[in-house]
């Protein structure tokens, strides 16, 4: 049974819909509403606010906690300064990527990072020999993500953090209403966005006070299935569903490296050692096999597949994570791992992980649709990500 | 004379920038003209008053092509469309109809006007959608000269001819029912409630000087569905900003591809060498050189004001007088206190957050027509209101709204002719209020301020000639290729290298940006520049 989030007196009360899934154990919304439009619209024009405490999160304190974390992130984190984050992920000694996700330095020797799955054991196993204090708060700490353009005027009117000098992926703390809370501009909808921290017993507080800033802004409760539409207009990959934890896959093929997950902006390999350092600098010299792109699925052509079949063009009103064949003059070289319509561009994207060296922008490959039951090729050229990149995220 | 441009656009309206960004993406020299201090034409925001921004004419985006948002990047240079939520049909007798996305709620709503009409609104909506189908090649194409026997004109028709053949028996009959069938008497064959009806056959008429139970208006239903199958879905909205955010959008992109727009330039007319354009004469005297000229205004602003009657030939001269302008509709725009509270469905809910029609039944549309038809405006008119501020919380202050509200009929030609508008302006303003009014009591007190705008307004300050907000009616024998007439069906007019890129060609208005998109598209084609 999952269980309710701090958050959960409130948002079962918003949730209309009854529309709940299971995330990492924890009740969530997928839709507050039975269609997903103003909430996909509030993250995009005005601020959607979304409970996010399922996250794993892990704090990670004591004199050594910086070099600690530099040895199993493919990051360099001893390097980050107080009030800084990073995203990156960390992998096993053969470079294979087990998980992604921020890591925070909130103060002097302590850092927070998070997680799609439970990392406490593979942190400790690590830790032998490093001073440092591995400590699971997933269940202690709250957090709602504020994203959209008008987040940072509607958390100005309840925070006295001031969110103007707070760039992108910074962290601070202060307070929002009469609660501690920590800040960081960081979000998986690639848009202006904050996530709010803050110890379950102000969750309710902290909620309300985002709330009622923003009723003269349009925000909106979000929900996960809205989230799954935006994260990949972003171009942002999930973990599980367009890469697996390299620990509990079955053969070798399901596991990813940091190359082939397009996380190579975040391997920083002449260092001190780290996991994967030797697998990963190996890999390098070899030549990537395969990488995570962006896809866009060609609108004349999808038009062309289903008037073949006498019927009006369709496309998915939610995002899809069920794999599909991606091919190249007609041999498969890939799979696309999640789709959505994206109703902005008014473009149907795809992220998919294709075989080197039909991964390079501008490639023309086909996507397998099915039109009436019949299994189709629409044509899909391989674009740059993020799709959506507006410049108010960094601004 | 220093400069020369490939091609000089008149107006900087949606139509005109997204032909001028076309051309400039082609490679072109391009040069927008726009008389007024804003870009945008007919699809403007304006702050008239301090602190309210107003879309002043052009209301709701609906089928802005999706290819053109693809081909111009336009999210990127800062399209926002706030999708409209619902659908609200208050009545007189205090009831109402609330249609929203979520398609259980609104049969549920339905349900309770009959059941029977909630059971086969559906199914009326797929054959819609399907018949949609045939129709939207058509939104594609530049249309084929029926007259020409030029193999290209030629292949065209026959591909249409085709897709018209592939329809089937059933479908066949269906379509020859919505070429000749008013929407009224259309809709009469699926539903029973006259409320339904009512509102559904106002998409028949929008724009046009026919009532609901003219022949022919059933076909201007399938436009409505158009959407659908455009992947233009959850397309109908609001332009954060108001309209004017969509043409400042097309003007950035416009402008990233190297076309030059300049405002408060107005054009006096054509600079015209051995019967060809060859420039413009700008009010203010200067002239600018270009190689063709590309015209964002109405047909008859066009080449009776640019050009002149003296430049044409008898045939031109005919075709364009004969071309329906008249002028239907009339807008208000208002600054609002507090939102707006209808007395049959009190408080500010998700029903207001969408398009607000006053059109309670069959009966009350085809009376407005009455009035209209005997040169009066309605005294009880269609009427669809907009309010932007509860979903847009750039155009009013913070607890404040703005309110649009689009009226028909108000025709151009009143009895005491159109130059006697601005004198019966307020009278027609408080008649109209009058009437809204009666839906939502203490209406008139949170009003702070209203800009009317009639017919004759709209032709004085924005050139649309007879304030027909389309650039003419769209109405079949206006259509394809006869729109503006055969003679100009194809961008182009009877000067040489001078062509048309706005609604008043093919496919027609709305904010679609289509007709700007198909002429850029012929222009280059034609290897004209």
């Amino acid at each position: 049974m999952p269980v309710p989030s701090p958050f959960h007196e409130r948002t079962a009360k918003l949730c209309t819909s009854y529309l709940w899934k299971e995330w990492s154990g924890y009740h969530a919304v997928r839709s507050y509403d039975t269609v997903i439009d103003r909430e996909y619209f509030a993250f995009r024009h005005a601020a959607g606010l979304i409970d996010v405490t399922p996250l794993f999160k892990f704090d990670v304190t004591g004199r050594d906690a910086g070099r600690f974390l530099a040895r199993v992130m493919v990051r360099n984190i001893a390097k980050l300064r107080v009030g800084r984050v990073t995203y990156c992920c960390w992998t096993d000694d053969a470079g294979k990527v087990i998980d992604d996700g921020t890591v925070t330095c909130w103060a002097e020797n302590h850092f927070r990072v998070t997680s799609n799955g439970p990392s406490l054991r593979w942190l400790e196993t690590i830790a032998r020999g490093f001073d440092v204090t591995i400590r699971d708060t997933t269940a202690e700490i709250a957090v709602l993500a504020l994203q959209g353009p008008e987040a940072r005027t509607i958390l100005q009117k309840a925070t006295d953090i001031d969110l103007a000098k707070l760039r992108f992926f910074r962290a601070a703390n202060g307070r929002l209403d009469k609660c501690e809370v920590g800040i960081t501009r960081t979000g998986y909808t690639g848009d202006l966005g904050y996530e709010i921290w803050t110890p379950n017993e102000n969750a309710l507080a902290v909620y309300d006070a985002i709330l009622d800033a923003g009723r003269q802004h349009m925000i909106e409760p979000c929900g996960l299935d809205t989230l799954d539409v935006v994260r990949i207009e972003a171009g942002f990959m999930l973990h599980g569903i367009d890469y697996f934890n390299a620990k509990t896959c079955l053969i070798e093929d399901q596991k990813s490296t940091p190359y082939e997950i397009a996380l190579d902006w975040a391997v920083q390999l002449d260092r001190e050692p780290f996991i994967g350092q030797a697998a990963i600098r190996a890999e390098k010299a070899r030549g990537v096999k395969r990488t995570l792109v962006g896809l866009e699925i060609s609108w004349a052509d999808l038009e062309r597949l289903f008037d073949e079949e006498g019927l009006p063009p369709s496309v998915p009103t939610h995002a899809w994570r069920d794999p599909r064949p991606v091919f190249r003059d007609g041999t498969q070289v890939g799979q696309a791992t999640s789709g959505v319509w994206s109703p902005i561009l008014k473009k149907y994207l795809a992220l998919a992980t294709v075989n080197a060296p039909h991964d390079t922008e501008g490639t023309a490959l086909q996507m397998e649709l099915t039109v009436e039951f019949e299994r189709k090729k629409v044509k899909a050229q391989v674009v740059p990500k993020p799709f959506f990149d507006p410049e108010r995220k960094r601004a | 004379m220093a400069e020369r441009y490939d091609a000089i656009v008149i107006g900087g309206g949606h139509n005109g920038l997204t032909c001028a960004a076309y051309l400039a993406k082609a490679g072109r020299k391009v040069l927008v003209l726009e008389k007024r201090h804003v870009l945008g034409g007919a699809a403007v925001s304006e702050e008239i008053y301090p602190g309210f921004t107003y879309s002043v004419c052009s209301y709701v985006v609906s089928l802005l092509r999706p290819q053109i948002i693809r081909d111009l990047d336009l999210p990127r240079h800062g399209l926002e469309i706030l999708p409209l939520e619902a659908s609200f049909l208050p009545l007189p007798d205090g009831r109402s109809l609330t249609r929203w996305s979520d398609w259980e709620r609104t049969r549920r709503e339905l349900e309770t006007f009959s059941p029977r009409d909630a059971e086969i609104y559906p199914e009326f909506g797929k054959l819609m959608i399907h018949m949609a189908r045939f129709v939207k090649p058509i939104l594609d194409m530049s249309p084929p000269d029926p007259g020409s026997v030029d193999p290209r004109d030629l292949k065209e028709l026959l591909k249409l001819g085709r897709s018209f053949q592939d329809l089937g028996p059933e479908l066949q009959a269906l379509k020859y029912k919505m070429l000749t069938m008013s929407a009224a008497d259309f809709l009469d064959e699926w539903f029973e409630s006259d409320a339904l009806k009512g509102v559904m056959s106002v998409s028949g008429i929008i724009g046009t000087f026919l009532g609901v139970r003219s022949p022919g208006t059933a076909y201007v239903l399938l436009h409505h569905y158009m959407g659908e199958i455009d992947g233009a879905f959850r397309s109908w909205g609001l332009s954060k900003g108001g309209t004017g955010g969509v043409s400042m959008a097309i003007a950035r992109a416009a402008e990233a591809f190297g076309a030059e727009i300049r405002t408060e330039a107005g054009v006096s007319e054509l600079l015209m060498k051995n019967g060809e354009a060859r420039g413009v004469v700008l009010e203010n005297g200067d002239e600018i050189e270009s190689k063709l000229v590309v015209s964002g205004c109405d047909p008859r602003r066009t080449l009776f004001g640019f050009v002149g009657e003296k430049h044409l030939d008898e045939e031109t001269v005919r075709s364009l007088r004969n071309y329906k302008m008249r002028g239907s509709s009339g807008k208000i725009n208002l600054a609002l206190d507090k939102a707006p509270d209808f007395s049959c469905r009190p408080g500010v809910g998700r029903h207001l957050y969408g398009d607000i029609a006053i059109a309670p039944s069959v009966a009350y549309l085809e009376r407005a027509y009455d009035d209209a038809k005997y040169g009066k405006p309605s005294k009880e008119p269609y009427m669809n209101i907009v309010v932007p501020s509860l979903t847009d919380p750039t155009v009013a202050p913070p607890g404040k709204h703005v309110m649009s509200i689009f009226i028909q009929y108000a025709p151009y030609h009143i009895t005491e002719g159109p130059e006697n508008w601005p004198a019966k302006r307020e009278e027609w303003a408080d008649g109209v209020i009058d009437v809204l009014a009666g839906y939502i009591p203490g209406f008139k007190s949170t009003i702070l301020h209203r800009q009317a705008l009639t017919p004759w307004d709209l032709e004085q300050e924005f050139g649309l000639t007879e304030g027909n907000i389309f650039h003419g009616e769209l109405s079949l024998e206006q259509l394809f290729f006869l729109r503006p007439s055969p003679q100009m069906a194809r961008f182009r007019t009877p000067i040489r290298k001078l062509w048309m890129c706005a609604s008043g060609s093919h496919p027609g208005g709305g904010v679609m940006g289509a007709p700007g998109m198909l002429a850029a598209r012929e222009i280059l084609k034609a290897k004209a520049i």
